[in-house]
């Protein structure tokens, strides 16, 4: 494979399309999939070909408004119909070159004319399995450029220059990891793809997996190159049987258009990349958990360092990027560091997508500009709470995170700004929580996530989180006291300083990000005996549920 | 030393088949571990002592390393599953729209705590820990297939259509 070969398959794709009068894009992600869009799409098929359109009816990857799927997108003329079923195929066939069928439109500028797509810039416009429409629309040029024309110290410098940061949550300088896995000794080296998206409520890994697979391989081929390594591994979850399916087709696509396995494009760089599953263990987003679990063992994580840089799978120098952190690689070869340093603030570069969720209008994944206040985010293109209800409060970063009040939604998004809240970027979900959640509630919720998901090796978080689940649920229930409220604040502080990894030491980050900001709604819950939200049943006597955990402490 | 030979297949059941074949296809390798349990999995629904012990041994993994690694993985199950499997997803999204509602209706309409199967052994109440399909919560996956926007009447609708079956 050659640059004048990508371009020939990118010319003969885009000619085959040019043939077309029409283009309809049907989304068949998981969300609308789940509302029979693949039936919708072949209803389309059947009635293109009966009414004699000459139309080009495409499945595509995520929209983002999985909400209001299942979403068709129409071209030339850019319309998008929501709730579209299959019996309306009729008519939307019949509309193509006419007037729009209105009672189906979507009209939402302001969700999508806010958003900045570099990650998603394909999501909803290629076939994710087909790895032509990847390169029609620019895919694996940047691999041939990384190959042919730059030296790994270059891409590196390039990768550095952008000021990209692992999206996985951490926000740690990609370029500086990459630098040190290449400075590493070593004869074998491991790129590692980290899909294990455990934070409930977050999603955008899924949807990059499941619209534009290509982009991921293609960000990890080069990474590998350079850093030097020949072998990768994809770690996703096995609950996201559909994006399993589609990465292992693309990784088939892209061997057998020799752009993955031995001397790709003719040079002496060899990679081929393997899928492995997870197998629903939240601690294996953890980078040394996630490689044990790569190894076949159990998912605890190990102390470091030596950090996975240096001694990783197998012992040997590993690099672990977030699926997100891949899919942003590509583009920033092609287009340059610079134009990605400049989206986003002055340390946060680029654009993050974020999964908003919870008490919203339009629920569903978008991709904005670092820097962003989170009310635009929350009220501009997520469209505001619905049925007249309050915000209250959004929660980012998952059980790791914490929850912003409404007098701060003035902040800008950033791995600064938000961890200055006490919360933190996460993998990026948010979920939005109006006047009927209870803060306290919410807060237990997640504590009793990460005690079920804490692997049990070190004692602060095994034992710690079992009692502040315990304590929790005393507030709940009405039968908490105030000094239970202080022992919660001593424990937090324990668990966050002595724990061994990343789950317990921002386990404790919900229940203190609300006592700062929601102090009233504990107080209520204690002396008051009252749940402002009305969640929680403060009547019931103490539930026998708790005790279990406290003996296994 | 002598090469190894796996032991052989349990029984002349073809789904052993399928799980040798993925071990193989890894060389017998001991990383290959999670991956042959989950392809026993998705055979036969479940893991029993019988498939674990197979396992174990053809890769020269220790039993209890085994074992612990099954009870680790949540995604693994060592009992086998109703006829029908109703999982109820309680991540964040859903839970926010009120799942822990659902779960508490399921579990009191089958008599079951949630994570078992009814004594007929018709249904399983299972939990997840996050679908990814957070954009239609709250989400019930009805034997794997995944319904978003679930209320309560259609989700009892729902079990006693399978009670009855």
């Amino acid at each position: 494979m050659t640059i004048e070969e990508l371009d020939q398959i990118a010319e003969s794709v885009r000619a085959a399309n040019a043939k077309f009068d029409y283009e309809v894009n049907v989304c068949m992600g998981t969300g609308c999939l789940s509302q029979h869009s693949d039936q919708l799409k072949d209803a389309l098929a059947k009635e293109a070909n009966a009414q004699g359109k000459n139309a080009l009816i495409r499945r595509t990857g995520c929209m983002g408004l999985c909400a209001a799927g299942p979403l068709v997108l129409c071209d030339p003329d850019e319309i998008l119909y929501q709730h579209v079923k299959a019996d309306n195929a009729q008519q939307l066939v019949a509309s193509l070159g006419g007037d729009p069928v209105r009672k189906l439109q979507c009209d939402l500028r302001e969700h999508f004319d806010q958003q900045v797509h570099v990650v998603l810039e394909n999501s909803g416009h290629i076939d994710p399995e087909r790895i032509d429409d990847y390169i029609a629309r620019d895919g694996y040029q940047a691999l041939l450029k990384a190959l042919i024309e730059m030296t790994p110290q270059e891409v590196i410098h390039e990768i550095t220059e952008a000021g990209l940061r692992g999206r996985g949550g951490g926000g740690y300088p990609t370029g500086l990891k990459w630098s040190t896995v290449a400075k590493a000794t070593g004869d074998f080296k491991y790129v590692i793809c980290n899909g294990d998206e455990g934070d409930p409520g977050a999603f955008m890994d899924r949807s990059v997996l499941e619209s534009d697979p290509q982009r991921v391989i293609e960000g990890m081929a080069i990474a590998a190159y350079a850093v030097g390594a020949s072998k990768g591994f994809v770690y996703v979850r096995a609950e996201y049987p559909l994006a399993v399916a589609r990465l292992t087709a693309c990784l088939r696509d892209a061997r057998r258009r020799g752009l993955l396995g031995n001397n790709i494009c003719n040079t002496p760089f060899s990679f081929d990349v393997e899928i492995r599953l997870g197998a629903g263990a939240f601690v294996c987003g953890e980078e040394t958990a996630l490689i044990a679990s790569i190894e076949g063992k159990r998912g605890q994580p190990k102390p470091r360092p030596p950090y996975p840089a240096v001694s990783g799978l197998w012992g040997k120098p590993t690099l672990i990027n977030n699926v997100e952190t891949f899919a942003n690689v590509p583009p920033i070869l092609r287009k340059g560091g610079k134009w990605f340093a400049g989206i986003g603030t002055e340390k946060s570069k680029g654009t993050k997508v974020f999964a908003i969720t919870g008490k919203i209008t339009n629920t569903g994944l978008v991709e904005v500009p670092m820097g962003m206040t989170l009310r635009k985010i929350i009220e501009g293109i997520g469209g505001g709470v619905p049925d007249g209800h309050a915000f209250k409060a959004v929660q980012t970063g998952g059980p790791s995170g914490g929850c912003i009040p409404a007098e701060h939604l003035d902040i800008p998004v950033s791995y600064e700004s938000l961890i200055q809240m006490g919360s933190m970027m996460g993998s990026g979900g948010m979920i939005v929580m109006d006047d009927t959640s209870c803060m306290v509630n919410v807060a237990r919720f997640f504590i009793e996530f990460c005690m079920t998901e804490s692997c049990g090796k070190c004692i602060p978080c095994r034992a710690g989180t079992a009692q502040m689940f315990t304590l929790l649920t005393r507030i709940c229930s009405g039968s908490g006291t105030m000094d239970d409220l202080e022992l919660l604040v001593d424990l937090c502080g324990t668990i966050k300083e002595t724990s061994l990894c990343g789950l317990g030491m921002t386990a404790p980050n919900p229940v203190l990000s609300t006592l700062k900001y929601f102090k009233n709604e504990y107080i209520d819950h204690i002396v008051h005996k009252r749940c402002p939200a009305g969640v929680c049943n403060i009547h019931a006597p103490a539930p026998e549920a708790a005790s279990p955990f406290e003996v296994l402490a | 030393m002598p090469a190894f030979t796996p032991p052989p297949l349990p029984s002349d059941d073809k789904r052993w088949k399928i799980v040798n074949g993925t071990m193989r296809k890894n060389g017998f390798a001991r990383y290959a571990l999670i991956e042959t349990l989950h392809t026993v999995q998705s055979s036969f629904g479940y893991l029993d002592d019988a498939a674990i012990t197979f396992v174990a041994k053809s890769l020269r993994v220790p039993l209890s390393q085994a074992y612990g690694v099954v009870t680790f993985y949540h995604y693994f199950s060592l009992k086998p599953p109703g006829k029908h499997t109703m999982t109820i997803c309680s991540g964040t999204a859903c839970y926010i729209k009120g799942t822990d509602k659902l779960i508490a209706a399921a579990e009191q309409r089958l008599g079951i705590p949630h994570g078992q199967t009814t004594k007929d052994g018709k249904i399983s109440l299972m939990t997840a820990r996050c679908v990814g399909a957070c954009g239609r919560a709250p989400v019930v996956l009805l034997d794997g297939d995944l319904c978003g926007q679930m209320e309560n009447d259609a989700m009892i609708e729902q079990l006693e259509r399978w009670a009855v079956e």
